[in-house]
């Protein structure tokens, strides 16, 4: 069987950047929220706006519509909160997003080796075929096994 | 007052850290107490320091001579990639090398916790900040007193401005004993 012939039932989360609509796999996202204010601050990774505070844990923000549609978000409606995996680790990200989220089930077609590297799959949903989105491509982190020899430990001073 | 009737939590006694939360170029950062050593005025340079002219390291403009030993004064808004305003401040390291320029000192408070940098930023800050830390639904960078020059840019400022300063301090001394 070719690579486009294997086709896998899952919930997905349709999410709208601009004028176009993407989806995330249900089991990497956490909750939608309402935007809250970002904190920023100098640092060099320019994928990265600054950060929100959800109860009580800072969450990096990411807007990926510059990468996926070629413009920024004018408007942020909502921050989509998601599971991005660093090696066996797991963090949230918030991604901004233009408009309600749909939970949908759907046939996913797996991407191909000519799909770009932001592509897990495919889906298709009320017409329209919809990339689903590989966050690792989009999001930027660290190598965790380089971080694992030069990180200071992570301190929670609370003992 | 319902006071008393509050569950007594028992288990590990919350560790808390003091730390300096201090502005430049408004943005406001937090350094541990404990790796200060000393606060001093911008004007205390007028005379103590040396100028330094090295542009490969545009953030240190200055040094100090401390015994043997030049303690590098990094302007730390050049460091963070801000545009400098005119600092008032200067924070000298305990057991470093290095001081700090800075616009000016928020308060003293105390921090119980920090939170690591997320994963997604990757790049200097990493060296920059030892993590975030939550203070009145306020995120503050907690910037590590290790990353502002690193033990290679050290050795380059020995390097090219030693000979300068050793010869500031002998002229330095000569001139205190002439009569």
């Amino acid at each position: 069987m070719s690579w486009n012939e294997q086709t896998d039932s899952r919930s997905c989360v349709l999410l709208r950047l601009g004028e176009r609509r993407f989806a995330l796999a249900a089991d990497q996202v956490a909750e939608l929220v309402a935007p809250s204010r970002i904190f920023r601050f100098p640092h060099r990774t320019p994928e990265i706006d600054g950060v929100i505070l959800r109860r009580g844990r800072t969450v990096p923000v990411c807007d990926l519509a510059e990468q996926l549609t070629g413009k920024r978000l004018t408007s942020r409606r909502f921050y989509l909160i998601a599971m991005r995996s660093y090696g066996t680790a797991k963090e949230t990200v918030a991604l901004p997003v233009s408009g309600e989220c749909e939970l949908i089930h759907a046939d996913l077609t797996p991407a191909g080796p000519n799909d770009s590297p932001h592509v897990a799959a495919w889906l298709s949903h009320d017409g329209e075929v919809i990339e689903v989105l590989n966050l690792a491509a989009l999001t930027p982190g660290i190598d965790p096994a380089a971080e694992a020899t030069n990180r200071e430990p992570a301190r929670e001073a609370r003992g | 007052m319902a006071s008393g009737s509050a569950p007594v939590r028992r288990g590990h006694p919350v560790r808390t850290e003091q730390i300096i939360l201090f502005r430049c170029s408004n943005q406001t950062f937090a350094i541990s107490s404990a790796s200060v050593q000393e606060v001093r005025s911008v004007d205390s340079l007028a005379g103590a320091a040396c100028e330094v002219n090295e542009s490969a390291i545009g953030k240190v403009r200055h040094a100090l001579r401390r015994g043997e030993r030049s303690i590098y004064v990094v302007n730390t808004a050049l460091h963070f990639g801000m545009k400098p305003s005119p600092p008032a401040l200067i924070f000298l390291l305990r057991k470093s090398r290095v001081a700090l320029l800075i616009d000016g000192i928020e308060k003293m408070t105390t921090m119980t916790r920090l939170q690591a940098l997320p994963a997604s930023l990757c790049h200097e800050e990493r060296i920059w900040y030892r993590g975030l830390t939550v203070l009145e639904q306020n995120v503050l960078p907690v910037v590590s007193p290790e990353g502002f020059l690193t033990n290679e840019e050290l050795s380059f400022l020995d390097a090219t401005t030693g000979s300068q300063l050793s010869a500031d301090a002998l002229l330095d001394s000569e001139m205190r004993v002439a009569p």
